[in-house]
């Protein structure tokens, strides 16, 4: 599982990758934000371990770095569940019932903001406005997949089929 | 309405159907018979004016670069799309990309630009990969890179992927976590036409602007100038959200009357209802009464005529049963979140009036409350160093203005005890401070028993409906 200390290390073919982030900017200390990602679509968080390991590649100070991930709320400090819910409660999803779709998650895996299932399987966050209020409510799992119109039947059948792609 | 953006050509998002309609014709146009400084006369011309929020001219910015090669200039394309309410940028990543792509390119063409960064919000992944796949599939046909179309002109385009962070779409701050640093937005001026990202002159224009240069230069600036209001001529990506029966993206021109857009492309309003509050440009935008939505015309004049902006033209419709203080409270709570921290007004200014918001909402509201959060909004107003602290002043000014009697409606008369200990002047009545001297929480719980520490969570829940 992902959510296990690590020891950060990017293979050969994922250094070719950090060579060419590198080379988009005129200064490598550019390529912290894209480094981080890589880090953490690696491993699924980002340690402080892993914060050094970026400075060293870039031949910059590990506090920038520290500084850099602590800034972005996308970059995960800790590890999340297998699948990061993230709940949009922004005004539009306000509006069409945001919160309802937040506590009913909430409460059907008993657990509040920013906490993980005992399995290590769920965790949710309230977040900010994410560019689909016509389509409200709505989630995203893992900084990646959008479900939106979302209702309580289909929240429960989204909950129900990712539990069932263990 | 012929539209300028959101055509209707299927497939429009391939490079090829693009081509075959047209396509990448304004850029040859340019490369092959036009001056950079033609260009930047026609888009001045034109009359186009930012689509990011702050309404500027478009061609008076790029004017604004220095002339000449001897430093190299950036193009910064402003994807961030975070203000609540807004969601048009990922309509034109989706359904026409490579007229945004066609636009950055003339535009660095009239600038001089040696690369064009494309900064699109981190939670956007798979319009992040859409957009590297155009900007490689336009590399591959040797439209981006070294000589374009034969021409001497080379330009390079890199898609940044941003990591969450609303004040990152704030030109300054963009341009420093495009640096690779935390997103503090700089005191200006310099201006980044003159220091910009990396200390090299900069401009920063947001998708949308771009996505209308090809039509300006294929069609010219005066058919462009003829749309719409032409003080702010063109279409909008108008985005409605709330309480309409079909929310969604419409390109109108500027200028199209707002109950227009909401009865006829809307459907009306949800269930039948009636509404109370809109929010004509984003949540940073000072809300419409009824009576001001009525007779409004959506551009940037009439909307500036009373008190209100364009904004990103992102509307949001509330019907009339909202709690207008629950939604002001969940638009201030969000700027006290974004809030970078480097400004005192702006930083701690948030949290109180999220405070005074919260009390409010609570029960346990004082009528002075009202005048306090306008004097907070007011005394963050202007003296901050970017406008995020502005964006979070005006709606809380605002809503409390034209909607006080909401407010007043969830403050009681009566005097209450309040189990709430004010660290700063201790427990408090609903109308007056007492003070503590000693070991303020033996005091107070000798008076009132356990304080109670409310949290976010149990905010969540019982804020909701
Ligand atoms: C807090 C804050 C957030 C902003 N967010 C965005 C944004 O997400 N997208 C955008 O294009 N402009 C945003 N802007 C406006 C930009 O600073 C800038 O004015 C704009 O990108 C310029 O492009 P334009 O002239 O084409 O409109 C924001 C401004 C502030 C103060
Ligand atoms: S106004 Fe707010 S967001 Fe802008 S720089 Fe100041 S503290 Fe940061
Ligand atoms: S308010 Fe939820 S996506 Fe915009």
């Amino acid at each position: 599982m992902k959510t296990q200390e690590y020891t950060p290390m990017f293979d050969e073919s994922e250094m070719q990758t950090v060579k060419m982030h590198i080379s988009k900017y005129p200064k490598p200390m550019a390529a912290v934000m894209p480094l981080l990602w890589m880090i953490q679509e690696k491993y699924g968080w980002i340690s402080v371990d892993a914060m050094r390991y970026v400075g060293d590649l870039l031949s910059i100070p590990h506090d920038h770095v520290l500084g850099v991930a602590t800034f972005y709320s996308m970059y995960f400090k800790k590890p999340m569940g297998k699948f990061h819910l993230q709940i949009c409660t922004n005004v539009s999803c306000m509006l069409c019932d945001g919160y309802k779709i937040f506590n009913h998650i909430s409460d059907k895996l008993g657990i509040k903001n920013k906490e993980i299932t005992p399995d290590g399987m769920f965790s949710i966050e309230e977040v900010e406005c994410l560019g689909s209020c016509a389509t409200a409510p709505m989630l995203l799992i893992n900084n990646k997949e959008f479900h939106e119109n979302l209702t309580i039947e289909k929240t429960d059948e989204l909950l129900a089929k990712l539990r069932n792609s263990n | 309405m012929e539209k300028i953006i959101l055509k209707d050509i299927p497939d429009l998002d391939k490079i090829d159907v693009y081509i075959s309609n047209g396509g990448y014709s304004a850029l040859k146009k340019v490369l092959t018979g036009m001056k950079p400084d033609e260009v930047i006369e026609e888009v001045k011309n034109s009359g186009l004016r930012g689509r990011g929020g702050a309404c500027f001219s478009t061609g008076m910015k790029w004017g604004f670069m220095p002339k000449g090669n001897e430093k190299p200039k950036f193009l910064c394309c402003n994807g961030d799309e975070s203000e609540p309410g807004s969601f048009k940028d990922r309509e034109i990543f989706e359904k026409n990309p490579h007229q945004f792509i066609e636009g950055s390119l003339i535009a660095a063409y009239a600038m001089g630009i040696q690369a064009v960064y494309v900064y699109i919000r981190g939670e956007y992944w798979k319009w992040i990969n859409i957009m590297e796949e155009c900007v490689a599939d336009a590399y591959r046909k040797g439209l981006i890179g070294k000589n374009i179309l034969g021409s001497d002109f080379s330009v390079e385009m890199y898609v940044h992927k941003g990591a969450g962070a609303y004040i990152c779409g704030e030109e300054s701050s963009l341009m420093n976590s495009l640096e690779g640093k935390r997103g503090y937005p700089r005191v200006k001026p310099p201006f980044p036409a003159a220091v910009g990202v990396w200390g090299y002159p900069t401009t920063i224009n947001n998708i949308e602007t771009l996505a209308n240069v090809p039509e300006i230069i294929n069609k010219g600036s005066k058919w462009f100038s003829s749309i719409g209001d032409p003080k702010h001529p063109g279409t909008l990506l108008y985005g409605v959200s709330g309480h309409v029966n079909k929310p969604g993206v419409y390109e109108l021109p500027t200028g199209t009357p707002l109950m227009t857009i909401i009865n006829d492309y809307c459907g009306g309003i949800r269930n039948g209802k009636d509404f109370k509050m809109i929010i004509p440009g984003g949540s940073s935008m000072p809300p419409l009464t009824k009576e001001e939505s009525l007779t409004m015309k959506m551009d940037a004049e009439s909307l500036k005529a009373v008190g209100s902006a364009i904004g990103t033209a992102g509307i949001m419709v509330m019907d009339e049963d909202t709690d207008i203080v629950h939604v002001l409270q969940r638009i201030t709570k969000f700027y006290y979140h974004e809030s970078c921290g480097q400004c005192t007004p702006c930083r701690e200014g948030c949290g109180w009036m999220l405070k005074v918001l919260n009390r409010i909402m609570d029960g346990t509201g004082r009528h002075s409350d009202l005048d306090l959060l306008i004097s907070v909004a007011e005394n963050i107003e202007g003296n901050t160093i970017c406008a995020l602290g502005d964006a979070a002043a005006w709606p809380v000014k605002w809503t409390v203005r034209k909607f006080r009697k909401e407010f007043e409606a969830k403050i009681k008369d009566e005097n209450i005890e309040l189990p709430v200990l004010n660290k700063v002047h201790g427990l408090r009545k609903s109308d007056e401070y007492v003070t503590i001297d000693s070991d303020e929480n033996t005091i107070v719980e000798s008076l009132i028993g356990k304080v109670q520490e409310i949290t976010a969570d149990e905010n969540i829940k019982r804020y909701s409906s």
